[in-house]
């Protein structure tokens, strides 16, 4: 169940600012799940589940809906796209990369010329962003204008796939975290309110969740996300930064948030309690929507908690379903287990 | 001072874990303070209430001091780790870091490097505890240490590790200490996470929403050889910020230091800051805007373990804000 959703929001498209595919997933997902919900003038998803407890805490929960890809920004005299990034991209990886261009999906290829014409050592060099072009099979300028205009979206082209264990596909920098979400909003009630979102424009700047996290104003805030995992193997003992199928990724401290201390040891003592494997990301790597939502208004404790995932921001990506399965478990666990107790500092 | 001085820099407190800082703090201003807070992201708010003819202002100095957090720990029981807000790298090697548990470590440096000439990277440097593998390490991934150097009181000279920004939690507290009336609401505020983007002072600047804000956070001097020009000089007299990386600072807020540093016969200094920033940057922005300035102390090798002040500036800086607070 959990992979059919998390394929279907795979495959959709939904770059920054182009959320529209994902959000109707996301919403057929769970409207008969929760009390209410609304989409905000940025095309966030706002959810309400409410909570069983007298006293109920507002506990934001969020997922960003947006990916990372390419945009149209010219045309070459050929008939080729030229492009920018939409949101971090390697740019090593894109030529050989299968592309889908537009709402109409036109299917595309970024090339680059045959290994037989290669010069002097060329093979070691990287093609810059503005010497690569999406080729639509446009005959002429004039033709690729018509067909993506300036301003049209592009997205890898991926199927989603299963391997042994884990499973493959684009995206999962956070439909993962997109799924996880939409699995607690279809399970039982929680004790307290849960303020779903799911956010846009994450790849962008974090931009969506700041005004998420405005409106809703909540007690504290866990961040949903697909972290990397870089597992493979390395010449120095050091930091993977996550691994794969060893459960959980929690928080410490990226460049954009200091966790709260407090919900780390929620996570942590739970994690404990039911024998849930979990990991800690390396800290002071990446940043997530907890960057914006803790230093809204008045503040708000918040945490990110993540699906290790290989290759994020990359045409394909892989993750283990264990994670998957105890990202989701551990959530539900610590969301029952957090109380006024947790966030009450004179203890 | 010494004494309030001393045990503000000794005590544990890198950005994001500073409840044993504001539990010392807590414990010093809760006796003269009308309500004691803490505010979701931690930071600590101390209200005394005016006559109810003055203005709302917040004076703020962050608690919270740079330090490393532990990234990684190899088969051999050595920590890599990352920076908390702005470590150099150069004052690192042959250092030592202190964990909240008490456990000290020694910074040590990769030998293999390029060449070894250059300055190294934090990812080049180790921390090493005493344990010989994982499974008798005294700390962990996440855990965050903080530089370890005791304090030395030499002439009018005072050297610690976290002057930076306990020098002004100091000047806060002695300010309530000897404050005897004043027309204003006052919140005194010991902010939490300054080092890593003057983060607390963003949201509790919000929650306590002043008519007027000012921080007290140290700043560079230009008097050392060869420094980079700064008309900054240690014992000069407290600094009133005019600008620096981050801010210009409200005229109003600038006066305001000026005229109470005339009046209370205090020297004083004009600083301009080319690096670097403080809270009054953060709170300057919030909500519809707050005038904000900063009055700072002149300080030397600012985020090393051997920050240096002089005592007659740390003294004429509460002399100066008693002078402002008790009048209108």
């Amino acid at each position: 169940m959990i992979l059919s959703i998390l394929k279907e929001l795979s495959e959709a498209i939904g770059l920054s600012g182009d959320e529209e595919a994902v959000r109707q997933i996301v919403v057929n997902a769970i409207r008969d799940h929760v009390d209410d919900f609304t989409v905000d003038t940025m095309g966030n998803v706002l959810a309400f589940k409410r909570g069983t407890a007298e006293k109920p805490l507002r506990v934001m929960l969020s997922a960003h809906m947006d990916e990372v890809g390419l945009m149209v920004v010219g045309h070459d005299s050929k008939g080729g796209l030229k492009i920018a990034t939409v949101g971090g991209i390697d740019v090593r990886l894109l030529p050989g990369s299968v592309v889908l261009v537009g709402a109409e999906r036109l299917p595309g290829v970024i090339g680059l010329k045959p290994v037989h014409l290669l010069e002097d050592n060329e093979e070691n060099k990287v093609t810059k962003l503005d010497r690569l072009v999406v080729d639509i099979g446009a005959t002429s300028q004039s033709e690729a204008k018509k067909l993506a205009p300036p301003g049209t979206y592009i997205a890898f082209s991926t199927s989603f796939r299963e391997l042994g264990p884990t499973v493959s596909g684009k995206a999962f920098d956070d439909r993962a975290g997109c799924a996880v979400l939409i699995a607690l909003l279809q399970g039982e009630r929680f004790p307290h309110d849960i303020h779903a979102a799911f956010t846009v424009q994450e790849e962008v700047g974090l931009r969506g969740a700041q005004v998420v996290a405005y409106t809703l104003d909540p007690d504290c805030a866990f961040v949903l996300e697909g972290t990397i995992a870089d597992d493979i193997p390395k010449e120095k003992d050091e930091s993977p930064t996550t691994e794969l199928g060893k459960g959980p990724a929690i928080t410490v401290m990226d460049r954009t948030v200091i966790a709260d201390r407090r919900l780390v040891r929620l996570l942590t003592d739970t994690a404990q309690s039911l024998n849930i494997p979990y990991q800690f990301k390396q800290p002071g790597i990446g940043g997530t929507d907890a960057g914006s939502i803790h230093l809204t208004r008045s503040g708000v404790p918040s945490i990110t908690v993540a699906v290790p995932c290989r290759y994020i921001h990359s045409p394909v990506g892989l993750l283990h379903r264990a994670d998957l399965e105890h990202t989701i478990q551990l959530m539900r666990s610590s969301l029952s287990a957090l109380s006024h107790q947790t966030l009450n500092r004179e203890k | 001072m010494n004494e309030l001085i001393q045990e503000l820099v000794k005590t544990y407190g890198p950005s994001g874990v500073e409840d044993q800082i504001r539990a010392v703090i807590r414990d010093l201003v809760a006796p003269l303070a009308d309500e004691v807070q803490v505010d979701a992201m931690g930071s600590l708010i101390v209200h005394k209430a005016g006559n109810g003819h003055g203005e709302r202002i917040a004076l703020m100095a962050h608690m919270d001091e740079i330090g490393v957090m532990v990234t990684y720990i190899d088969e051999k029981g050595f920590l890599r780790f990352t920076s908390i807000g702005g470590v150099n790298p150069l004052t690192c090697i042959g250092n030592r870091v202190a964990f909240a548990n008490g456990v000290v470590g020694v910074i040590g440096i990769e030998q293999k490097r390029n060449d070894p000439r250059d300055v190294p990277t934090l990812k080049e440097l180790f921390i090493d505890v005493g344990a010989t593998g994982r499974e008798d390490c005294p700390v962990g991934v996440g855990d965050a240490g903080v530089f370890s150097r005791p304090f030395v009181s030499q002439g009018t000279r005072r050297i610690s590790k976290a002057m930076d920004d306990r020098i002004g939690c100091a000047v806060l507290i002695e300010t309530l200490r000897r404050l005897e009336q004043t027309p204003h609401d006052l919140y005194f505020v010991f902010s939490v996470q300054e080092e890593v983007g003057l983060r607390g002072a963003r949201t509790s600047a919000f929650g306590i929403n002043p008519d007027l804000a000012i921080a007290v956070d140290v700043t560079g001097t230009g008097d050392t050889p060869e420094s980079y020009p700064m008309a900054v000089e240690l014992g000069q007299g407290p600094a009133v910020k005019v600008q620096d990386r981050g801010m210009i600072a409200s005229p109003i807020v600038r006066d305001r230091l000026i005229q109470s540093a005339q009046k209370a016969g205090v020297p004083y200094q004009l600083e301009v800051l080319e690096r670097g920033t403080t809270d009054a940057a953060a709170i300057q922005l919030v909500r519809a805007g707050v005038p904000a300035g900063c009055l700072s102390i002149p300080t030397r090798y600012v985020h090393s373990p051997s920050e240096m002040v002089d005592i007659r500036d740390v003294e004429n800086s509460v002399t100066l804000l008693l002078t402002l607070l008790s009048e209108a």
